[in-house]
């Protein structure tokens, strides 16, 4: 990763300008060429420093529902329920974090009624009860990574 | 050509959603490539694009980089249990330290006794420690109990994608590895 790649990246996490010529205003604001920027972003890709560019949407805002869930899974388990989890398009992010509520997933669906829907099949599905935590309040929403 | 030109045109927008959910392709002229798709001029589509970043509909048009590659190893998950009566205070005020991405207020459940939930993440484990003691102060003695949950691995990390019924003739989105809305 150069010096390129590194402003590459903290100005794109701020969005591509919605202007008639967006990656000629990046290039102008990074003093680069547009063609070697979309390069650099399809290789930043290709190796995975990226997981994704693209619009990000507010899923609320157009009638679907997200939640964040958790589930306590025995550990002889838990490479099993990680994959049946994984299998479900629903299941947008799943973290193994340390606590004996030990795997913490976001659920994403088209509708609010899915929310549920989605739940009771992962509880038929492991057989665990799914701890599920609905945000109630956002204060803040807002990753930002500089590099 | 055909499609309706208002932007807030909602199966317009479910359209734009299923084009684009799995990422937009690196092309000179990405709202012409929308365009084409959704059978609407090229102005129309910046003009949708627009509107719908106005709406927050769209937060931005933007990379999503893999936390860990970029050397932000660290990432835990603070909870904290508040006393309810303060949260509406205490909630905006952590939310708004620089070093926290996401939070939130959530229900108490039995057995889960946190309601406030801020994420923060760091380089190393000392970073993420000193985040959650500074919010500590913050919370003062409205908070009785917490917790840091650290993710020790992403086990899936798509980000949010949503199945809707599939309309015909529908223009298939870039071949992506993967497509994320909030995070």
């Amino acid at each position: 990763m150069d010096d390129l790649d590194r402003r590459l990246i903290n100005r794109l996490q701020h969005g591509l300008p919605l202007v008639p010529q967006p990656w000629q205003a990046l290039a102008n604001e990074l003093n680069s060429q547009p063609q070697l920027l979309r390069q650099r972003v399809q290789a930043l890709l290709d190796d995975g420093t990226l997981t994704r560019f693209g619009p990000m949407f507010d899923i609320e805002r157009v009638g679907g529902a997200f939640t964040l869930a958790a589930l306590a899974v025995p550990e002889e388990r838990f490479d099993t329920v990680a994959e049946q989890l994984h299998a479900m398009p629903e299941v947008a992010h799943n973290y193994r974090r340390g606590h004996a509520w030990n795997m913490w997933f976001v659920l994403a669906c088209a509708t609010p009624d899915g929310i549920s829907a989605s739940i009771a099949h992962i509880e038929q599905l492991t057989g665990l009860p799914v701890l599920n935590l609905p945000k109630e309040e956002t204060y803040h929403v807002g990753l930002h990574l500089p590099v | 050509m055909s499609a309706c030109t208002c932007p807030s045109d909602p199966d317009l927008t479910h359209r734009l959603i299923d084009l684009t959910q799995a990422g937009l392709p690196l092309v000179d002229d990405p709202w012409a490539w929308i365009a084409e798709r959704l059978g609407i001029s090229r102005e129309q589509a910046l003009q949708l694009l627009q509107q719908l970043q106005r709406d927050g509909a769209i937060r931005r048009i933007a990379a999503v980089p893999n936390h860990y590659r970029l050397g932000y190893r660290h990432n835990g998950m603070t909870v904290w249990d508040v006393e309810d009566a303060r949260m509406d205070q205490l909630g905006p005020l952590v939310g708004a330290q620089p070093f926290v991405s996401h939070c939130y207020r959530r229900p108490r459940r039995d057995g889960w006794r946190y309601n406030l939930f801020a994420m923060v993440h760091g380089r190393s484990a000392e970073d993420i420690d000193r985040d959650r003691q500074r919010i500590r102060q913050l919370l003062g003695d409205a908070c009785r109990a917490d917790d840091m949950l650290v993710s020790s691995r992403i086990l899936k990390k798509t980000g949010l994608r949503l199945n809707r019924p599939a309309p015909t003739d529908r223009a298939q989105a870039p071949s992506q590895e993967s497509s994320s809305c909030s995070e």
